[in-house]
Parts: structure tokens; C-alpha cells; sequence
């Protein structure tokens, strides 16, 4: 049976029901506990799950991460929230020396299986540091996977399979999501998504979009819209962020001989340099076009007035499309 | 709650006393300290030769190490360390070649069993492995084991922010960590006076409301005495302090350091007149229970395990290739696996 539900909601049954699975996962960051987190995806598991699994820790993000190391070597399976992407930064060290190092340093001795929950992305007219898109940094370092779920029914089934996972999981969450409503089935509830799998969202003949997070659902409107005008296009949710779906995008693109990323952070050097690069690495004969990008500008994250003007629109990503479909070699 | 039990500098040995009828643990100390002396004066040497590109002396730092290590329950303690812990480890009964093959450059973290020998692996970030003790530490109160985590940093680490939020964290939930700072006296070329404000790590456990021991740290018996009463009372619930161990890093930073640019020989030889192993020899000679042939006897042992250790270190040689991918993950990825799969088809043309 179908339940309408939220992605905010999504993500606390997945806390919850990982709670109930394993007695050694401990739910713990700034505020998670008696208040619920800031956007309440931990309401309710303290008094569920008691104090002792479900806590607050002092406001020192190096701090909850190197917690969470020493908790993995102690044989605990930790998920830690950090409250906001652009808190991330202060725990830099511990995130990229520590947890993505510990299992290699140790040569195995101790599993990492840390899952760092991180808010992520724009979207939501917020303060400065709270709508950074930070998928390229961790991407880049030796040690972490990077996930990003689009919908609830994704969110539910890819913090599950991140916290089950023995490695450190970098799980960003779309903030301009947790409230938008999809449906969530019984069998989503069980399924898992598996580590570096991607999801053709919308099938389509002529170009595939690749995005992630919350420009998914602004590709799907761009779809829509360029459906009205004859051009079928295919969205690709990546979802998985390290490891990508190579074969995923190269099937996707063998197909449609046309590709356009879009994310929100920063052009350069973002995932979408990575994406064009495997995608041309495989597709090089059959692409009709340059592998367009449609992404933030090189630029802090702007203030609230300026987020529509920073963050790709239904336009941009249009135009990116056309100018594939337009492209005439020499 | 500082309780400063003794200055470094100071003659009075009530510590020894208590334990005058305890020359059996004396006489363990002793053998370890003196061991790990000769070690780290071969591992300084194998570095001169070109057996091993680098090396972090720990010369002076005997009795801070081997004492406080020896204070440790193996059955249920963790200790996270620095890059500069050879005392620590032997005492812990780590395999020295272990140890070593970090510096010959086999493993950066060394290649013994960190999980088996409770000693987690060889931190090179400064200050990195604090928050590690007090996570571990709440796992073992979570877990009700009784264990209590060990953390070791210096006088240039407690500059570090790591160092306040654990600290603030471990007393804030009442954790069982022990956190010992060996002050060294020297963050490389940079004095313990132009570090550490207020003069003391120990007295700033006032202000996370913990107590703070400061112990002259070339005293093995007074190390040991103040790191069990800390685990004791970690271990009863009573949560962290801190232990800082005055003491002096009598070599280089490393090997590739030149302590005559930024400090005088006399101050060197001055602490020499203070030297942990000479001043355990008198304390274990005024037990009454060793003569000369012990000590003799504790040389030839020491000096037969440090040829075995020379031999061994100079064996050691690369590492299997393939462990650059193979640790990684506990759960690799394809498209690592894949690199691998190139990187053999490189080498094998």
C-alpha cells in the first residue's frame, strides 16, 4: 500500500527502522536529540531509543566526527549529523584524515562504518553557509562514498543502505526537498539501492540530463516542458555520488548521443566536469555534442534576493539543451 | 582540582618510597625503558645509515611513555597515540619491527594489529586522535566494559581546537579518558613558553571542571602512580583528567631537525643531569634488590632484541603493491576495483 509522505519524514523512518535493525547504530550531532534536529528528521528517536543511542553533542563538529571514529573502532556503527553543509567545514580534518583514513591506515583493522548525515544544497532563502553544495570536495577524497537521495522513496532506501554499508557514507540531503510529498510503497521500503547505481527517472530519445539531489525534480519540469515542444528527454538520477554510475551514463547516452549536467554547485571543478569527462571517455563516437554543464556560477552561495539567479533554472538547462541539439561539427 | 604532585626539577621521591617495597614493577619499568632507549638510539642510527628514511626521536621521554603505558589494563584500555610513541608501543607489547616499518616507510601507521594490541594505529596528524579516546570511551561506557582511552599529545598540540573539544566533550559526559599530555618542552623549534598560555595543560582541566595532574614526567614511578589514579578514576565513573608529564624531548623533533638553531646546549645538558632512565637506575638501586649484573644482564637483552629489531627493519622491504587499493574500502567500489585492474595491467605491461 501507497503512503504519501515527505522526505523529511522518509529519513526518520529510516533512522528509526536502522535503530531497530541494530542495536550498535547511534544517532547523535548538534541538537538531534530532545529537540528532533532542526529539521526534525530525528524527532522522536531519543525518547524511542533512549538517550544513550539517540543524543545531542556539544556544539564542535571536528568533535561528533572524531567521536565517530573512535566510536567505529570501538565497534559502534555511528550516524552522525552535522546540522547544516557549511558546519562541515570545521570537521574538514577529521572527515578527510581520519574517518576516510582509518580503515587504510589500520590496514582493516577497524570498519568505518560511519554514515555523516549533512543538509545540503540551496533552496531555502537560508543564511550564509547554509546552502552549500560540497558533493566535488568529498567526491575527491580516498575513502568516502557520497550519496544523494531525490525522493522520499530514494531517501528511505539509501540511508538504510548507507548506514548498513562498512565505509564512511557521505550522505547529503536536498533541503528544499524534505517537505515536498511523493509516495513511498512497501516494496520501496524494502528495497535497497546499491552502492555507485543510478535510476533512469524519465526515458527520452533525444538528450539525458544528469542531476542529482534537488535538480532531479527541476530536470523533470524541464522535461516536461520540452516534451510540449517534441524533444524527449531522458533524466538520469545519479544518486550516487562516489561511486558513479559509469555504465549507467554511458547506456543512458549511447542512446540519446547528447548530455547535459546539472548541479548546483560551482562550475569549476564540480561534479559535472567528472560526469562530461566519463561520459565523453565512453561515449566519444556516439556523442552528437559536447557535454553541456548548467550549474552555479563561481561564486559564494548569494544571499536569499540572488538564489534564483545563482541556482540553475527550468531556462538554463533548456538552453543547454538546445545548444546540443543545435551543435554542427566543424 | 590542579594538584601539582611534583615539578619537574624536584628531589623528594615520595612516589619511589610508597613503592620501595615494590621493586618487582621497578624492575619491569626499568627493563622497558632501558629497551626502549636502545632502540630509539639504533632507530636514530638506522636512519644515519639509510636503513629507514625518517625517524621521530623519543630520547628523555622513557619514563612518560613506558610509566604510563605500564599503568594500562590490556584487557579492557585503548591508547591512541602520536608519531613519537615507541615507548608507549614496546610497553604495550608491540613488536618494535611493527612499530618501526612506519618510519621504514612500509606502512604510515605502523604494521602491527591495532584492534589486538588496543594501541591504535601511528597519528600524524597533531592532536588528530584526541576526539578518537573519547568516542572510544563512550563506546566502553555504553558498553559497560570499564575500559578507559588513553590519548597522548604534547605542549604544540594542545594549541590545537581538537584538544578543547574533546576535552570539553569528555568531561561535559563524564567519559573515561585519560588525557596525557608529555610536555616536552619544545613544538619543534617553538618553546613550551611560547605555547601554552598560563604556563600548564594540567591547569586548564580547572575550567573543564576535571582534574588536571602535573608530574615530573622523568619520574617512571611518578607517571605511573598519576596515570592509574586517573584510570581509576575513569574507570569508576569519576570521567576524564588530565595527567601532564613534564619531561624533555632530548633529540631532534626528527632526523632531518636541528635543535642548535632554536636552543642552547646548556639547556640540553641540563636535562641530561635529569635523564629518566639514569634517575630509575638510582631509584631501583636504592631498592637494594638489583646489582650491577642486572643492569649488565638488561644491556645484553636489550642490545640482542635491538639487533634482532635492526635485522628485521633492514628485512622488511616493500609491502605487497596491491594493498594501495586493497585497504581503501572495506567494501570497494567498482570502479576502484577497476583501477586496480589497470594499475596490474601497467605494471605487467
Amino acid at each position: 500500500m501507497a503512503e504519501l509522505t515527505t522526505m523529511q519524514r522518509a529519513l526518520n523512518r529510516a533512522l528509526d527502522d536502522a535503530l531497530a535493525a541494530d542495536e550498535r547504530t547511534l544517532v547523535f550531532g548538534e541538537d538531534v536529540g530532545t529537540l528532533g534536529g532542526v529539521f526534525r528528521v530525528t524527532d522522536g528517536l531519543k525518547a524511542k531509543y533512549g538517550g544513550d543511542r539517540v543524543f545531542d553533542t556539544t556544539l564542535a563538529e571536528a568533535g561528533i566526527m572524531g567521536m565517530a571514529v573512535g566510536l567505529a573502532m570501538a565497534g559502534w556503527r555511528p550516524v552522525p549529523e552535522i546540522q547544516f553543509d557549511g558546519f562541515s567545514y570545521p570537521a574538514i580534518d577529521q572527515i578527510v584524515n581520519q574517518v576516510a583514513r582509518m580503515h587504510y591506515r589500520s590496514r582493516g583493522a577497524f570498519d568505518m562504518p560511519i554514515t555523516l548525515r549533512l543538509p545540503s544544497f540551496g533552496g531555502i532563502r537560508a543564511p550564509e553557509h547554509h546552502g552549500e553544495s560540497l558533493e566535488a570536495l568529498f567526491a575527491q577524497v580516498p575513502g568516502l562514498k557520497v550519496v544523494a537521495p531525490s525522493t522520499p522513496a530514494e531517501a528511505y532506501a539509501l540511508l538504510r543502505q548507507s548506514i548498513e554499508d562498512p565505509d564512511p557514507v557521505i550522505f547529503l540531503e536536498p533541503k528544499s526537498r524534505y517537505w515536498h510529498k511523493d509516495t513511498v510503497s512497501d516494496e520501496e521500503l524494502e528495497e535497497r539501492l546499491p552502492v555507485g547505481t543510478s535510476r533512469v527517472v524519465r526515458p527520452g530519445r533525444h538528450v539525458t540530463l544528469v542531476a542529482w539531489g534537488a535538480m532531479v525534480a527541476r530536470c523533470l519540469q524541464a522535461a516536461e516542458l520540452g516534451a510540449e515542444d517534441g524533444v524527449e528527454i531522458e533524466v538520469i538520477d545519479l544518486r550516487w555520488l562516489k561511486p558513479i554510475d559509469a555504465d549507467g551514463l554511458a547506456a543512458s547516452v549511447a542512446r540519446t548521443r547528447r548530455a547535459v549536467v546539472v548541479h548546483e554547485a560551482p562550475l569549476t571543478a564540480g561534479l559535472g566536469a567528472e560526469v562530461s569527462a566519463l561520459i565523453t571517455e565512453r561515449c566519444f563516437a556516439e556523442l552528437k555534442a559536447p557535454v553541456q554543464r548548467v550549474t552555479g556560477w563561481d561564486v559564494p552561495y548569494p544571499s536569499p534576493v540572488l538564489e534564483d539567479e545563482y541556482l540553475p533554472s527550468i531556462d538554463r538547462i533548456l538552453d543547454a539543451v538546445q545548444t546540443t541539439l543545435e551543435y554542427r561539427r566543424g | 582540582m590542579t594538584m601539582t604532585t611534583r615539578d619537574a626539577g624536584a628531589t623528594a621521591r615520595p612516589a619511589a618510597q610508597a613503592h620501595a617495597d615494590d621493586a618487582a614493577l621497578l624492575r619491569r619499568l626499568y627493563r622497558t625503558m632501558a629497551t626502549v632507549r636502545r632502540l630509539d638510539l639504533d632507530a636514530v642510527a638506522m636512519q644515519r645509515q639509510g636503513i629507514i628514511p625518517g625517524y621521530a626521536p623519543m630520547r628523555g621521554q622513557e619514563a612518560a611513555q613506558v610509566g604510563s603505558a605500564a599503568a594500562l589494563d590490556l584487557r579492557r584500555d585503548f591508547a591512541f597515540p602520536t608519531y613519537r610513541e615507541l615507548g608507549v608501543a614496546v610497553g604495550m607489547g608491540v613488536d618494535p619491527v611493527a612499530y618501526l616499518a612506519s618510519h621504514q616507510g612500509a606502512w604510515h601507521g605502523g604494521l602491527w594489529d591495532a584492534a589486538a594490541a588496543r594501541l591504535a594505529p601511528i597519528n600524524a596528524v597533531v592532536g588528530g586522535a584526541v576526539t578518537h579516546a573519547v568516542g572510544w570511551a563512550l563506546g566502553a561506557k555504553l558498553d559497560r566494559t570499564g575500559g578507559v582511552a588513553i590519548a597522548y599529545f604534547g605542549d604544540g598540540a594542545s594549541s590545537q581546537g581538537d584538544i578543547h573539544e574533546a576535552m570539553n566533550t569528555a568531561a561535559v559526559s563524564r567519559l573515561p579518558v585519560v588525557f596525557f599530555c608529555q610536555n616536552n618542552g619544545w613544538a619543534i623549534s617553538v618553546p613550551a613558553s611560547e605555547q601554552v598560555a598560563g604556563g600548564s595543560v594540567a591547569a586548564r582541566g580547572a575550567g573543564y571542571g576535571m582534574p588536571g595532574m602535573r608530574v615530573d614526567g622523568n619520574d617512571v614511578i611518578a607517571v605511573y602512580d598519576a596515570t592509574r589514579r586517573a584510570l581509576d578514576r575513569a574507570r569508576k565513573g569519576g570521567g576524564p583528567s588530565i595527567v601532564e608529564a613534564m619531561t624533555y624531548r632530548m633529540g631532534p623533533h626528527s632526523t632531518s631537525d636541528d635543535p642548535g638553531r632554536y636552543r642552547t646546549l646548556d639547556e640540553e645538558q641540563s636535562w641530561l643531569a635529569r635523564d629518566p632512565l639514569a634517575l630509575c637506575e638510582q631509584q631501583l638501586r636504592r631498592t637494594g634488590t638489583v646489582g650491577d649484573g642486572f643492569f649488565a644482564e638488561v644491556a645484553e637483552t636489550a642490545g640482542a632484541l635491538a639487533d634482532r629489531v635492526r635485522d628485521d627493519v633492514a628485512a622488511l622491504g616493500g609491502r605487497p603493491p596491491e594493498e594501495m587499493f586493497d585497504f581503501v574500502f572495506s567494501n570497494p567500489p567498482a570502479a576502484l576495483l577497476g583501477q586496480r585492474r589497470a594499475w596490474e595491467e601497467s605494471r605487467h605491461g
